[in-house]
């Protein structure tokens, strides 16, 4: 007769002259009953915990600004410092390690529009008071003129500069194109759809597709430029007016306008005919937005006094923050590392944000690394079960917010309610093609 | 065969890794992808798919990593039986450190005794009937408390791990710690026959006297369900590990199946002929064995309940216990046999298993409960006269994992281990025969919630299912013909086919009338030309 019993050696443990005890594993599943409870649970216990550490708001800049802030760029040589402009002309360095400014001038006699860094880490400012104006902050003391002054004919709205030549656009009635290699104060060249007047509001450089510039103005219209021809591209007519613009930076053909009807749009500029997405959930007009550097996530600054995080490819928001004394909100960044946020808004301070508002920084041990990926993994394989959705999509929201989505809501249902009926009781012959939600807000087209 | 030929070897040899690694590994059948017409669906169906597989494949790779290997006992001879070594065998065979596990305990004034493992089997709990309670570290032969309660003691169970016991006394059920010091009395179990305890829900249940099966929740001491069984006094209760059902057995022969979110039993079946003395499920929730007074061991299939096989017994079975890998160990009078194959017999559709696999016993102790030692190859007998501790190779699993269950836990593994089951802590209504149901489309919900809908609405009406049959093609195929040719199904007379008879015979009717008509429109010569129509 064979016999074997079954023993475990104690080596098998913890190895002779070894403090560490063993943990061996075995995947069988007969071991590891209720594994679809279990991980549920642990989803549930991950979601909570996720919410429970939610704290967005990191601290503010130093003490911000005396008028609101309202343009803001940050340098992109550079993973700790940007300027903000303000309303009364004084632009301003910041540090974002310490919070503190580094650097500090009053520009312009007007509100600050626009703000931008040149490769060589000089600042441009614009502003009302028809003037750009190039600084040296980084070496040059706060009380030193600006290197050079370009002047316009009406004030300007926008900055942006060029991706490797030395030119820069600057946004009025027109878009002027301005040479920092020429001593010259006036525009090199000057772009404008021929039969538009109205203002632009912003105009900004596409960074990989670098001669092409966008643009947004008042008579409603997003146009498209191209530095080589010098000339217009395409022009699109939305419904209402948009505020900003920006690239995609990593897919260069799209890019995202902050609209006046509280939607973004992203449109592909190839392809202008239909947005690739459309992002609603403000309540008020949206005044800026921004991709993230990775290019998958925007964020966005709305009047309706929040700043708002988004994934490219969702409709709604992923997060919402605000706090109780941030006002209108004119502008939003995200840091270089795309770990934090920036928001400026018209009570003159510069707020800085957590991009993901259970993240923390700080060095994380492989352990806990490994369980926060695990973590977010059963989070996202259970997202569709009620609780969990509703625990991760649970934000506090002001009240007037809330009531006035509400109020959106009622009436947007009720403009549906009325336009289907119309539907119902018309002849069919007699029916317009129901418009998609992402074709809607086009106007017309032009090449 | 041709098919055959025309696949590389390797994609074959590729092909059986996948098959070998789904037998234990896998999770059920896979999703087909291709038919899908969603194309975002199918990328992320397929994704999930792959991911799936991918982990089969590494589970199944991992298994070199497993270290130990579980014990046997084969007759190297024809004429060798292995039920007729004995435990003196045994313990010569094997080696020092093993053969201590096999040992007896004489308790002949306090018992009978019933016993049990804590969850990594470290830890033996033993319970006289007289009021004797005493826990040990069984391997090294270390009492831990032992405590004279003075009163009757019916049953005694380790809670989630060897720091707390709870025993159903004479009157109620106390939960005490490792130390012997009572921490609660639950006084809302009454007279308290058997007790369970899950140890993924934090759930200690008991089966009174009355009749009724209550479940507290041991975290956070709430009554989590009173459910009346309401057929008299039970006989038996046990816990199936895959699902945490409890089965409990009657008088009258009927097992019934209990979950906490539901006053009615899920299932209720008829098991024996006489009262269910015992009751166990195999590991997997497969199949339960269960021995009644009619002197039968029966193997029941809990997924389709169907008996599988029926085994007799000498004497009524009084306990019944099975093992990791599957070997079952009855107790009959004063005999201890141990089955091996029975569910693979049941699996394969065989006949039954011929002999038992090992046999203990006859000196006159009569058996009153048995456990298994979780990880060990130790089956661990109460009689009236004490306790003893079998070798029985090739009962326990080998490879233990330590994040479930650890044998050599030390305290800071122990606390860790309590925190992180109480963090996970399942909730009782997540209770149900099927485990996996979480997570699902609750597609039963969703037709219940449409059907009461409806019910609220005045305007609605049912479809009528004659509807569909009624106006669909003329002719020889119409739907109507069609359905009424239908083959198979000629003796089954619902209403719909009442419908459609009455339907055929309106329209047979109709056309008599219509050829009647022409053919008296043709007059008397003509008539016979009248165009039948089909």
């Amino acid at each position: 007769m064979k016999i074997k019993a079954l023993s475990r050696p104690t080596a098998s443990q913890q190895a002779p002259g070894s403090s560490v005890v063993r943990q061996p594993r075995n995947l069988d599943p007969a071991q590891h009953p209720f594994e679809r409870a279990r991980e549920y649970t642990r989803a549930l216990n991950a979601v909570k915990m996720e919410r429970l550490f939610a704290a967005p708001y990191v601290g503010q800049m130093g003490d911000g600004h005396v008028d609101g802030v309202y343009s803001m760029a940050k340098d992109p040589n550079s993973l700790d410092h940007f300027a903000s402009g303000s309303g009364d002309g004084v632009v301003k360095v910041w540090d974002f390690t310490t919070h503190k400014e580094i650097w500090n001038t009053q520009a312009h006699e007007n509100m600050v529009k626009g703000v931008c860094w040149t490769p060589e880490q000089k600042l441009l400012s614009c502003a009302s008071d028809k003037t750009v104006k190039l600084f040296d902050p980084y070496r040059s003391s706060s009380e030193a003129p600006p290197l050079a002054t370009y002047l316009g004919q009406s004030p300007f709205t926008g900055v942006s500069h060029h991706r490797s030549l030395p030119a820069f656009a600057a946004s009025s009635s027109q878009i002027s194109i301005y040479d920092l290699s020429r001593p010259s104060s006036t525009p090199s060249q000057t772009l404008h759809w021929p039969t538009s007047v109205d203002t632009i509001t912003s105009v900004a450089f596409n960074q990989t597709e670098t001669s092409v510039l966008a643009s947004t103005a008042m008579d409603r219209s997003v146009i498209m430029y191209d530095l080589r021809t010098s000339s217009p591209l395409s022009k699109l007519v939305l419904r209402l007016a948009s505020n900003a613009v920006s690239w995609n930076p990593m897919e260069a053909f799209n890019f995202a306008v902050a609209n006046e009807d509280h939607n973004v749009y992203i449109f592909d500029m190839r392809k202008m005919d239909r947005a690739l997405n459309v992002l609603k959930d403000h309540v008020s007009a949206v005044m800026d937005v921004e991709f993230s550097p990775t290019g998958e996530e925007l964020v966005t600054a709305s009047y309706d006094r929040t700043v708002r995080l988004w994934d490219r490819a969702k409709g709604h928001s992923r997060d919402i923050y605000h706090t109780k004394r941030m006002q209108r909100v004119f502008s939003a960044k995200f840091t270089p590392d795309n770990k934090y946020i920036l928001s400026g808004s018209d009570d003159g301070n510069i707020r800085l944000w957590r991009t993901n508002a259970s993240d923390r920084s700080g060095v994380k041990s492989a352990r806990q690394r490994a369980k926060l990926e695990y973590d977010q993994a059963l989070v996202n394989r259970y997202s569709h079960m009620p609780e969990i959705r509703r625990i991760k999509r649970q934000r506090h929201v002001p009240k007037t917010i809330k009531k006035a989505a509400e109020i959106k809501r009622d009436e947007l249902s009720a403009i549906k309610r009325r336009e289907d009926n119309i539907r119902k009781h018309t002849k069919k012959t007699a029916l317009s093609k129901k418009q998609h939600e992402r074709e809607k807000m086009i106007l017309t087209q032009e090449q | 065969m041709a098919d055959k030929a025309l696949t590389p070897a390797e994609n074959r040899e590729e092909k059986r890794r996948l098959f070998e690694a789904q037998k234990t590994y896998g999770r059920g059948k896979a999703v087909q992808t291709r038919t899908i017409k969603n194309q975002k669906l199918k990328r992320n169906l397929k994704a999930v798919e792959d991911k799936v597989k991918d982990a089969t494949l590494k589970a199944k790779d991992a298994e070199i990593l497993l270290e130990h290997e579980a014990g046997f006992l084969e007759p190297e001879g024809e004429l060798e039986r292995t039920y007729k070594v004995r435990q003196d065998d045994i313990r010569e065979n094997v080696g020092i450190e093993t053969a201590k596990k096999g040992f007896e305990l004489k308790l002949e004034d306090l018992g009978p005794y019933r016993a049990d493992y804590s969850r990594n089997g470290r830890e033996l709990l033993l319970a006289g009937r007289k009021g004797h309670v005493a826990t040990m570290d069984w391997r090294n032969g270390r009492l831990g408390c032992e405590l004279q309660l003075n009163e009757t003691v019916r049953d005694a169970k380790w809670l989630h791990n060897n720091q707390f016991f709870a025993v159903a006394q004479k009157r109620n059920v106390y939960i005490y710690d490792h130390k012997g010091v009572e921490l609660h009395c639950l006084n809302k179990h009454l007279e308290p026959l058997f007790l369970e305890f899950l140890p993924y829900h934090f759930l200690l249940a008991s089966a009174q006297m009355s009749g009724f099966l209550k479940y507290t929740d041991t975290s956070t001491g709430q009554m989590v369900a009173e459910l009346p069984t309401r057929l008299g006094s039970p006989t038996a209760l046990a816990q199936n590990p895959y699902n945490a059902i409890l089965h409990v057995g009657h008088q009258n022969g009927t097992v019934t199946l209990w979950s906490p979110n539901s006053q009615a039993p899920l299932v209720k079946a008829l098991v024996h002929r006489g009262p269910v003395r015992s009751l166990a499920m195999d590991r997997q929730g497969r199949y339960m064995v269960s021995t009644g007074q009619d002197q039968k061991m029966n193997v029941w299939d809990i997924r389709m309940f169907r008996e599988v096989h029926s085994y007799s017994c000498y004497q009524p079975g009084s306990s019944v216990a099975i093992s990791d890998r599957g070997l079952t160990a009855v107790g009959w009078g004063t005999q201890v046999s141990v089955w091996r194959g029975l569910f693979d017999a049941a699996q394969a559709d065989q006949g039954k298993v011929q002999s038992p696999y090992m046999a203990w016993g006859g000196d006159g102790q009569r058996i009153e409960n048995m456990r298994w030692c979780p990880y060990e190859d130790v089956l661990g007998v109460t009689h009236d006269k004490g306790f003893a501790s079998l070798l029985v190779p090739g009962a326990g699993e080998p490879n233990y994992d330590a994040l479930e269950a650890n044998p050599y836990e030390n305290t800071h593994q122990r606390q860790e281990a309590e925190v992180h089951g109480l963090l996970n802590k399942l909730q009782p209504d997540m209770i149900s025969l099927d485990p996996t149901f979480i997570g699902k489309l609750d597609t039963i919900r969703d037709q219940k919630n449409q059907e009461e809908r409806q019910a609220r609405d005045p305007d609605y009406k049912a479809p009528d299912p004659m509807e569909k049959i009624k106006n669909r093609g003329r002719g020889r195929n119409s739907a109507l013909r069609k359905y009424l040719r239908k083959k198979g199904r000629s003796n089954v007379i619902d209403e719909r086919r009442l419908k459609a008879e009455q339907l055929r015979k309106e329209h047979a009717a109709r056309t008599k009338d219509k050829v009647q008509a022409e053919r008296e429109a043709l007059g008397p010569a003509l008539g016979r030309f009248a165009k039948k129509e089909l």
